[in-house]
């Protein structure tokens, strides 16, 4: 594309935007304080379906236990600052506790990731529906280790995390996933791991090292994960082990399939409006997850591209089947009334 | 040794339950290849449905009869309902990847459980179940043995082998077997496809039912929520032993059962997640379960 050389994106000018405009309406008053706690939340819901949309929706891998790395994430990056913290003296207020909460986010990433890693590298070798069944598992084997140590209170919770997780940061670490996201689908390990997706046999004929490439695609999956559960620990002050429980990835699910599996737009879209959508369904009292159910199954049966429909926000830069087929098709209208198309190459081209 | 007997019981009173209910997860994985998280929500079904035709029908002390016919009643509305809910969500899915099913099965449950929820006559609050099997207690040399043990592993050993039978010697079991193995050349071959999947749904939640009825005599408290845990196990011993294998799921159900009762008799809180960590290690060396087969894939 020519214009990508502007200094200044519009799509710069549009984050900070909606950066400031949902400041400015928390800091109004339009949207209460819950509705701002929601929407952060619904940020951090983000965080992890793009996470899951990297095995899920590019490796074509299932995972049916990330709630497990985000546990992961979540406890570590909470040991990191509720003993950092205190033993340097520095209070929540101070600026070097922002500091402190990157670098616990950063180890409760890389410990997820390492997890990740570890558990990757022996059970990637199985396929697809045992590969689900291993990592619910897996999910359900960090809870219970949890639970019996008494040091983060066990069964009971971990209580006292210093709230350093606020809206800029939830915001700022948001947009680098989406890039990182971006940047991943956009390079050769992505374009590796959408092969495995569609047919690892002949990605493998390719020399492509299927079990290299998933490894890879399955720890910065868990990496963000652990980044998510970070957040998320330090956003709520207290985290207990049934946070993480098997309901939390199947919701992962949902957001995931709603939005439109494998689309970082979708992943976007998808969890955002699902986390936001039982709130607003709130006067509905207990009918509202039943709304809920049905809308998942609706879009399921009905929208087998989810909300998004297959297709990317222009600014990412990718370019899905959905929209080559539609470009395709404005190229022919075109070429009916232009002497000259262009040439082949150039269609199919960002 | 009497204690480890009294064990080994109870650990099969449990294997059982799990065995029934991996059966169905298993036939239908089978069948479709689709694992249905929803087909636990099918016992809690069966739970629900016989305790209203139990109160509105029988009522304390009411003929065995009367006991047998609300269990088939309750058999034939749960499969009834396992069908449509088949017809209605995952029948449009068939040809698409398996994973969108499984996220179906997700919605499904989701809306099952939130569905009974809502309604006031089940309500969100646990119920107590009725004892429909009367029980007295057997002490064989030291060993005690209630009633409803009995009829536990009496009624899933009967079943378990009537399953063996109708998938090995009936037509509908032979029609199974083979659009298990080929869809589409056990049509070319004049099976009605829909019609196994149906029959399959239908047995397999039918099942489900008199699971949840076995399984809320012997825990007598049941509500929306309750197979959330039995029902992952039960996912569990249908993959160890081997998925799509309905004796691999029977073995599986068993085994983890009396492990389960024996992990519990040192440590209740560890139980769960060890039996998941027996499950993880026995796929490492044994990818397919217990009695599966390792597909080669074809190209």
């Amino acid at each position: 594309m020519k214009n990508n050389k502007k200094t200044i994106k519009k799509e710069y000018i549009c984050f900070i935007a909606v950066y400031l405009l949902l400041y400015l309406l928390h800091y109004v008053g339009i949207i209460s304080n819950y509705m701002f706690q929601v929407i952060m939340l619904a940020g951090v819901n983000i965080i992890m379906t793009l996470s899951l949309n990297l095995v899920n929706g590019i490796t074509g891998l299932f995972s049916l236990g990330h709630a497990g790395f985000m546990a992961i994430g979540a406890y570590i990056a909470a040991i990191v600052t509720t003993t950092v913290l205190p033993m340097l003296g520095i209070s929540a207020k101070n600026f070097a506790s922002e500091f402190i909460f990157l670098i616990a986010i950063l180890i409760g990433g890389g410990i997820a990731a390492f997890g990740g890693f570890l558990i990757a590298r022996p059970t990637l070798k199985v396929r697809g529906d045992y590969l689900a069944i291993i990592t619910l598992g897996f999910g359900e084997v960090i809870r219970s280790v949890i639970r019996l140590i008494e040091y983060v209170g066990g069964p009971r919770g971990m209580i006292g995390i210093p709230k350093l997780a606020n809206f800029t940061w939830i915001f700022v670490v948001l947009l680098l996933t989406v890039y990182v996201s971006r940047n991943f689908i956009t390079s050769t390990y992505g374009r590796a791991c959408l092969a495995i997706r569609e047919n690892e046999i002949a990605a493998e004929a390719m020399g492509t090292d299927a079990r290299h490439y998933k490894t890879i695609a399955f720890t910065l999956s868990a990496f963000m994960a652990g980044v998510a559960g970070a957040l998320f620990a330090h956003l709520l002050m207290f985290i207990s082990p049934d946070n993480f429980a098997y309901s939390k990835s199947s919701d992962l699910l949902v957001y995931l399939y709603t939005g439109g599996v494998g689309t970082i737009t979708g992943s976007v879209v998808g969890a955002f409006l699902m986390t936001i959508l039982p709130e607003f369904l709130r006067f509905m009292e207990d009918w509202r997850l039943v709304i809920y159910a049905l809308v998942l199954l609706y879009t399921i049966i009905f929208k087998p591209y989810g909300i998004a429909g297959n297709r990317e926000l222009k600014f990412l830069g990718i370019h899905t089947y959905a929209e080559k087929k539609e470009r395709n098709w404005k190229m022919r209208i075109m070429k009916l009334f232009a002497k000259k198309g262009g040439n082949g190459h150039e269609r199919f081209r960002g | 040794m009497v204690k480890v007997i009294q064990l080994l019981i109870y650990g099969l009173q449990v294997g059982s339950i799990y065995a029934l209910l991996a059966t169905g997860y298993t036939l239908i994985y089978g069948i479709i290849k689709m694992i249905n998280l929803a087909h636990a929500d099918f016992m809690m079904l069966g739970a629900f449905v016989s305790l209203f035709l139990y109160t509105g029908l029988a009522g304390s002390g009411s003929p065995m009869w009367l006991i047998i016919l609300i269990v088939l009643l309750t058999m034939g509305i749960v499969g009834m309902l396992g069908v449509l809910v088949e017809r209605i969500a995952y029948k449009p899915l068939r040809q698409r990847p398996a994973l969108s099913s499984l996220v179906a099965a997700v919605g499904v449950s989701m809306f099952i459980q939130n569905f009974l929820r809502c309604i006031p006559a089940v309500g969100p609050s646990p119920r107590a179940y009725p004892a429909m099997f009367t029980s007295a207690n057997i002490t064989i040399g030291g060993v005690s043995i209630s009633g409803i043990q009995i009829i536990v592993i009496l009624v899933s050993v009967v079943l378990m082998i009537l399953m063996q039978l109708l998938v090995t010697k009936t037509t509908i079991g032979k029609q199974m077997v083979a659009t298990s193995c080929d869809k589409d050349a056990s049509a070319l071959m004049g099976i009605n496809v829909n019609k196994v999947i149906s029959i399959t749904f239908c047995i397999g939640s039918a099942l489900a039912a008199i699971c949840g009825i076995l399984y809320s005599s012997v825990y007598p408290s049941i509500h929306v929520y309750m197979a959330a845990t039995i029902g992952n196990k039960a996912f569990i011993s249908a993959v160890l032993g081997g998925i799509g294998n309905t004796k691999g799921a029977v073995l599986g159900g068993l085994l983890l059962g009396i492990i389960e009762v024996f992990l519990q008799s040192f440590n209740s809180s560890v139980s769960y997640g060890v039996s998941f960590v027996i499950l993880i290690v026995i796929l490492l060396y044994k990818p397919a379960g217990l009695l599966g087969t390792v597909e080669m894939e074809k190209v």
